[in-house]
């Protein structure tokens, strides 16, 4: 599902020298397969799952994504790949404010290439418990409703691939396991890839594979994100 | 959820700020429609109002355009007369109507009274005849009067609506073309017909026979030792005078060649009213338009940077937004189609708004343009057009319809900075920093 080969990526300091960030030997997912990936904070996570995404592209190196070679597409092929294939939860959720919780999944669906799926839409908001407050908008819901819609948000163009990016880390404990659990079981049903990235042991330890960022990544200078 | 959608939603979001710029650009546009209609609703009746007849004829000395305009728009007032002898000239059953081979026919007509305000024009029953003239006159109620029915009046529509004149009734008219200063005549006319609007200044006119126009006081052509009989039934020819001659000529050349004779001659001048509308139009209607629209114009401008900016000052606030887009798979042209779709309905919504604006205006100064100009017009008049050959069909335009693809660039122009701002948001960056 997933193989990154030799990639590198590299910001340009001030001084017009190269900071690597990104330097991944191989690194390995097979379809369906649940994986944790722990990093520190600055340890680059951020930028692994925006260059496996293609908001970023790798200075160098492969990245294959249900065996399309995503660095080799244009920036709008990217994005229609990222549209159709790849499912994001963000740390800080990055719903939109204006939107009700319905509409936020469904603006999910808006840039896919097949048409807004109301039904699924509001089947997904159901299945992550929030069938009674689909016209909410995220300001009139807690942490943990907002992260959930997040994740409904991200399943809804039935992606290939999901990427966590720290799911829990601005979720109450009370209801982290909740979020872990909704997005293992909702990926598990719908036979979605999952890359998850955490600093939190407790959610680490909870997967049968877990791989360490640090060991993965052979950049000898850390950079933020 | 389509990127309309998404658009409308950031627009109803900064509510006050949308209404204001919509509002800004609907006074623009609302400027632009008033002043087009009324000055195609003028132009229009101008040249509508001065179609059938070839020529208007009036006394030597007096002016072409006051001519023209007493004659056919019931402004001004000419005085010059001409000689009922030299009218007779275009009549083909007098021996002396040296023009008469060449005239189809020849409509007199004397001005000089009002009645309510109204112009009272004095003619023959030969005006309203359809054979004589393009234009045929149709009667609401009634009929034309007949040669003898000397004091028998015909009222225009215009009149019959503010006045409440009907066929029955009786009126009588004032000395002078203003209702101001002037005197009321003895003679009672009666109404035998009302006209069907015809949409120009003849709506705004009572007609009456030249006979009894004649026997009025202080209308007959009285010499030093001329005595007038009480009795007589009509006025003596070598009495008479004739304000106007409307000639219609049995074709165009015969009407150059009349126009040339007359001109030639000593006692009377021939105009082409068509020629003096044109020349007053392009003259001096017309720049007065182009200024307008001018101003008109940089108002719209003026709108179009009001809804950039008003755009504009949002991206900052939106960076997060737009990155969340970014990385739902919205790309680059995505999102800054998203921010031309908002420029699109301001500028538009605002310009339809304003069209409507701008028809209100109109409908709210007719009466005042009917007063000054004797011109109807209503909310529902549009501005003049222009044909599109489709085929074998000619499709009429409005002008105000070209307003709508300008708007649409107007708005892509003003949406294009701030839309290149939404397509060059970092994404990355704009991710990571707190929404």
């Amino acid at each position: 599902m997933l193989l990154l080969e030799q990639v590198k990526k590299f910001y340009r300091e001030p001084n017009g020298g190269l900071l690597t960030v990104l330097d991944i030997e191989r690194f390995k997912v097979g379809a369906g397969e649940q994986l944790a990936l722990v990093g520190r904070s600055g340890g680059g996570k951020s930028t692994l799952l925006h260059i496996i995404s293609g908001i970023l592209t790798a200075d160098s190196g492969s990245i294959r994504v249900d065996g399309v070679e995503i660095n080799r597409l244009s920036e709008v092929g990217r994005d229609r790949f990222r549209a159709d294939k790849i499912g994001y939860v963000f740390q800080t959720f990055n719903l939109l404010p204006a939107y009700s919780a319905l509409e936020n999944v469904l603006l999910g669906m808006t840039f896919a290439t097949g048409r807004s799926d109301r039904e699924r839409a509001k089947h997904l908001l159901d299945r992550v418990g929030l069938a009674t407050r689909m016209s909410h908008k995220p300001t009139q819901m807690s942490v943990g409703e907002q992260q959930r819609v997040s994740v409904a948000r991200a399943l809804a163009n039935r992606p290939k691939l999901l990427l966590a990016d720290e799911p829990t880390a601005n979720v109450d404990p009370a209801h982290q396991q909740q979020i872990v659990d909704l997005i293992r079981t909702t990926c598990d049903e719908e036979k979605v890839t999952l890359l998850l990235v955490t600093h939190s042991p407790e959610v680490s330890s909870q997967f049968e594979r877990v791989d360490r960022l640090d060991e993965l990544n052979q950049a000898t200078i850390s950079a933020t994100g | 959820m389509s990127l309309w959608k998404i658009a409308w939603r950031s627009v109803a979001d900064r509510r006050l700020s949308s209404i204001l710029t919509c509002l800004s650009m609907a006074l623009g546009i609302a400027l632009v429609v008033a002043v087009l209609v009324v000055y195609g609703v003028i132009q229009d009746t101008f040249m509508r109002s001065s179609g059938g007849y070839h020529m208007i004829v009036g006394g030597k000395n007096g002016s072409k355009l006051e001519l023209v305009l007493s004659t056919y728009y019931h402004i001004g007032v000419a005085d010059e007369p001409v000689s009922w002898e030299f009218y007779t000239r275009f009549l083909r059953s007098e021996s002396s109507g040296d023009f008469g081979d060449y005239v189809q026919t020849a409509v007199p007509i004397c001005l000089g009274d009002n009645y309510k305000g109204f112009r009272v024009v004095a003619t023959t029953p030969a005006f309203f005849d359809a054979e004589g003239s393009v234009k045929i006159y149709r009667f609401a109620e009634g009929r034309a009067f007949e040669d003898d029915d000397f004091f028998a009046a015909v009222v225009g529509s215009a009149v019959a609506k503010e006045t409440g004149l009907k066929v029955g009734d009786t009126i009588r008219p004032s000395h002078g073309v203003e209702e101001e200063g002037s005197h009321e005549h003895a003679n009672d006319f009666k109404v035998v017909g009302v006209l069907d609007p015809t949409e120009t200044a003849n709506d705004r006119a009572v007609y009456i026979n030249i006979e009894g126009f004649y026997l009025m006081e202080g209308h007959a052509k009285v010499k030093e030792g001329d005595k007038l009989s009480d009795k007589q039934r009509r006025l003596a020819e070598r009495h008479r005078e004739v304000t106007a001659i409307l000639v219609r000529c049995t074709n165009d050349a015969s009407a150059k060649w009349l126009m040339v004779s007359i001109n030639e001659g000593v006692e009377a001048q021939a105009v082409s009213p068509v020629f003096v509308i044109t020349q007053l139009l392009s003259k001096f209607l017309a720049p007065v338009r182009w200024l307008m629209l001018g101003v008109a114009a940089l108002t719209v401008l003026v709108a179009g940077i009001g809804v950039m900016v008003s755009i504009y000052n949002t991206m900052a606030g939106r960076r997060h937004e737009i990155a969340v887009m970014r990385a739902l798979g919205a790309s680059r042209q995505t999102v800054m189609m998203v921010v031309l779709f908002e420029s699109l309905l301001l500028s538009v919504g605002g310009g339809l708004l304003g069209i409507l604006l701008g028809h209100s205006l109109v409908a709210v100064i007719a009466p005042w343009v009917e007063m000054k100009a004797s011109v109807n017009i209503g909310f529902f008049d549009t501005a003049p057009g222009f044909t599109v050959p489709i085929g074998s069909y000619v499709l009429k335009l409005s002008w105000e319809l070209v307003l709508i693809p300008g708007l649409i660039v107007l708005a892509s122009i003003a949406g294009y900075i701030p839309g290149m701002t939404a397509y060059r948001t970092d994404v990355a960056k704009s991710l990571s920093a707190t929404p």
